[in-house]
């Protein structure tokens, strides 16, 4: 498969969950003011600046708005077109990278993807949103996993589709990995946290719910919401699929598909980051995590995902992408005639 | 569609007696099924200039042009004519040079013309095939009669848009198709498939085959891809190939893989910087090495921009003559040539009656229309022609045919300006496609069947039987 085919694949399905992530985290917090009495501007911001941050946006985002406000954060994340994380960006970019390998995804994914993309860019995606936000963010996810659902069931399991789970699952743990950690200012710097507020509990039932792992604790746990046990399940979970240990065990096993090596051995950087951090994982507790913090544990874990991600760059990927000169590519590729119209006929 | 006495022409009694019985209603929301259907499905082109990256389709009429069966014969005899003088004459342009040395075209014109490959001059290229893929563009006159227009010899566009064109009207008028007898055009990829094949590079039993689009900022990218997915190749673009030891890969996850023939849809200019142009980002270095080592064989070849230019263009009916012996059973446009002392007075005197065009230019670019244009601007050319008469040729306005077409302002249908591309393969035989691209003006009056400029296009026809 061609190196570039390969890193669209990848990336395509990484903006995909990324938008699909954003937009339930967004959806969720919204809902979540509707339980609590009139905020005032701090408590506000209080509540709507760790959603910002844990895009990792915050500094775009207070040059943009002065104030932190359910409008202006949904604003932010959904359409801001200098924010290329938002939802729209996200999309925008998940079907460039689908433009440019037409020939490598189903047409169904394919009519799909742009109808997404084609109903967010119209006047009608943001009527929605100001209508009914739920159900705009319906929308979006249910676009989401009818994608997810296509490619499971219209896909070649052939490399390609190897790139297109690695960056999938790679994705998603980042993500449920940034979502744990918006609460993360209400907990204690190190050890596990023990009581937790009326507010706090509705908080991290909000966190829960953002990773659609609602259902799943209250199987497990019931309706009593401790952060350390929500951390459990979003971190360690072995059978929860959002959880960052299940993403991971995938993204293990997918590489090893594309090199054709053992699960217990590795052939490159990427394998053998990926084995590790399985392993770290699967023999580790709640109380392991909490002892330095999960902020920090958090921003560590991110870090590893990213290694991993430019592991794989360089194992696969690797070649002299044009940095600079984009401009002056883009110029040439449409100067190229392509002898498609005479424009006048004839005379 | 009509006689000139208004009643209908035999070949489209079927298509009408049917169509004629299809509610108003549901003729609209075909039409808008379909539009939405080229959206969803991304057959679009790219608007050039537009920072929001607007993508539009290309609009699409439910009138099909029909052509019955003893016409298209004569098309189809005239394009094969047509394209195997002008193979014939690379070839010797690119090795002998007879027709230069006998005297039939002063060789200055071949020899200054701007996409003459003086470089390739003694190469032998695969299959001593120049041109692999070709789309002449044809017009009706006054008389009903077809004419040339232009040869499209280097990357001809738009056979996307025949194919699919075809499949919405399946789609949408399933019963049409049943008892009229219409000949099918999607055979096109595997065609296009089967002469790439055989051009490949001696001793190779199953060459691969990719595709080389210029990327995704391409107005025709939505063709590359689609034309890939149809053949099952590899699009690549100059980034995803590297030459080592004269010979073309890939870059894959699995390291270098060998490439044999490349259908290249991007200009000479632009496929290798270390021999043409060296600010080229698109290209290959080292691609142009390989070539000529016989490893990589390329459609079209190298320095057929030749057989476009306007210019040689004049010179076709001469051609045809010299190499085949035989006239030219499609006629050209008459045609001035402003190097030509007497020709080029008459240009000049008769400037508000004529059309004249750039030798090189494509697009509409470089050209006056006398008639619809100002004092001003056929003084400006007439300055540019005293200039640099190599680079003009003049034509008279020719009438172009009509073809009823539904306008959506007025909400009926009217005579609409038509032309046509059929798209023909050069292989190991020749082959045109019964059918072709039929673009249409849609704006009332206007000549123009450009996709940027208010064009449109329709499906076309070729019946088995001539009703």
């Amino acid at each position: 498969m061609l190196s570039r085919v390969a890193n669209c694949l990848y990336w395509m399905n990484r903006y995909l969950e990324r938008a699909d992530n954003t937009a339930r985290l967004v959806d969720v917090n919204l809902q979540l003011l509707l339980d609590q009495r009139a905020l005032d501007e701090r408590a506000l911001a209080g509540h709507w600046i760790p959603i910002v941050q844990s895009a990792g946006d915050e500094k775009l985002f207070a040059t943009l708005h002065a104030r932190a406000t359910g409008k202006t954060v949904t604003e932010f994340l959904v359409f801001q077109p200098e924010n290329t994380n938002s939802i729209l960006a996200a999309i925008t970019q998940a079907r460039e990278n689908a433009r440019m390998v037409r020939d490598q995804i189903t047409s169904e994914v394919w009519e799909e993807l742009n109808r997404l993309y084609l109903f967010l860019r119209s006047p009608a995606a943001r009527q929605l949103l100001d209508s009914s936000p739920m159900e705009f963010f319906q929308v979006i996810k249910s676009s989401s996993l009818y994608l997810q659902g296509l490619t499971n069931a219209t896909v070649l399991r052939n490399e390609g589709w190897l790139f297109q789970q690695t960056g999938r699952y790679l994705e998603r743990a980042d993500k449920t990995s940034r979502i744990l950690d918006v609460r993360h200012a209400s907990l204690p710097a190190s050890g596990v946290p023990v009581s937790v507020t009326q507010t706090g509990s509705l908080e991290w039932a909000a966190v829960l719910r953002s990773c659609s792992a609602w259902d799943a604790y209250k199987y497990i746990h019931g309706a009593d919401v401790q952060p350390a046990l929500v951390a459990e399940l979003l971190l360690l979970s072995p059978d929860f699929p959002r959880s960052v240990r299940f993403c991971v065990q995938w993204v293990n096993t997918l590489l090893r598909g594309i090199s054709g090596v053992a699960t217990d051995r590795f052939s490159n950087e990427a394998e053998k980051l990926a084995g590790r951090l399985l392993a770290e994982l699967q023999f580790s507790t709640a109380s392991d995590i909490f002892d330095g913090g999960l902020h920090a544990y958090v921003d560590e874990l991110q870090a590893k995902l990213n290694r991993i991600d430019a592991a794989l760059f360089h194992a696969y990927i690797f070649q002299p992408f044009l940095a600079s000169g984009v401009e002056q590519l883009h110029q040439q590729e449409e100067q190229q005639q392509q002898q498609a119209a005479s424009a006048v006929p004839g005379r | 569609m009509f006689l000139p006495d208004g009643t209908l022409r035999p070949h489209y009694r079927k298509f009408v007696s049917r169509f004629g019985t299809i509610p108003r209603a549901e003729l609209d929301t075909k039409r808008g099924a379909i539009d939405a259907l080229f959206l969803r499905q991304g057959i679009t082109f790219n608007v050039y200039g537009d920072s929001q990256g607007t993508e539009r389709i290309f609009p699409f009429d439910l009138l099909p042009r029909i052509i019955p069966a003893t016409e298209w014969e004569k098309l189809e005899a005239g394009l094969i004519q047509r394209i195997t003088a002008l193979n014939l004459f690379l070839h010797d342009i690119y090795h002998e040079q007879r027709i230069l040395k006998d005297g039939v075209i002063p060789p200055y014109y071949v020899l200054s013309a701007k996409h003459f490959r003086r470089e390739f001059v003694n190469f032998r290229v695969p299959g001593d095939i120049y041109i692999h893929v070709c789309g002449s563009d044809l017009i009706r006159g006054a008389d009903g009669g077809y004419m040339v227009l232009e040869d499209n010899a280097r990357c001809p566009s738009g056979v996307s848009y025949m194919l699919e064109n075809r499949r919405a009207m399946r789609r949408t008028f399933p019963g049409f198709f049943e008892g009229t007898g219409v000949r099918t055009v999607a055979n096109y990829p595997a065609e296009l498939y089967e002469v790439l094949q055989h051009i490949a590079p001696a001793g190779v039993a199953d060459p691969t085959v990719v595709l080389l689009t210029p990327g995704p900022h391409n107005s025709a990218y939505f063709e590359h891809t689609y034309l890939a997915r149809q053949m099952g190749i590899e699009i690549v673009e100059g980034r995803d190939l590297v030459v080592r030891d004269q010979r073309v890969f890939t870059r894959t996850t699995k390291g270098q893989q060998p490439v044999h023939v490349i259908y290249r849809r991007i200009d000479d200019d632009f496929l290798d910087p270390t021999v043409f142009r060296a600010d080229s980002a698109l290209g290959v270095p080292g691609l142009i090495h390989a070539y000529r080592a016989g490893h990589v064989s390329l459609a079209n070849s190298i320095g057929t921009g030749l057989a476009d230019d306007k210019v040689m263009y004049y010179f076709v009916p001469r051609i045809i003559k010299y190499y085949l012996d035989q006239e030219p059973l499609i006629p050209n446009v008459p045609t001035f040539l402003a190097s030509e002392e007497k020709d080029r007075a008459y240009i000049l005197e008769n400037l508000d009656q004529l059309v004249v065009k750039s030798a090189n230019e494509a697009g509409g670019y470089g050209m006056l229309m006398g008639p619809h244009s100002t004092k001003a601007e056929c003084e400006a050319f007439r300055a540019k022609i005293i200039a640099d008469p190599r680079n003009f040729i003049a034509q008279p306005m020719v009438p172009l045919s009509r073809h009823p077409t539904f306008i959506e302002e007025t909400n009926q249908c009217e005579g609409r300006h038509v032309d046509l591309r059929p798209y023909i393969l050069y292989g190991e035989k020749t082959t045109v496609i019964p059918g072709g691209l039929t673009r249409v003006a849609l704006r009332r009056g206007s000549l123009v069947v450009n996709s940027s400029q208010g064009g449109g296009s329709k499906d076309t026809w070729v019946l088995f039987a001539d009703e």
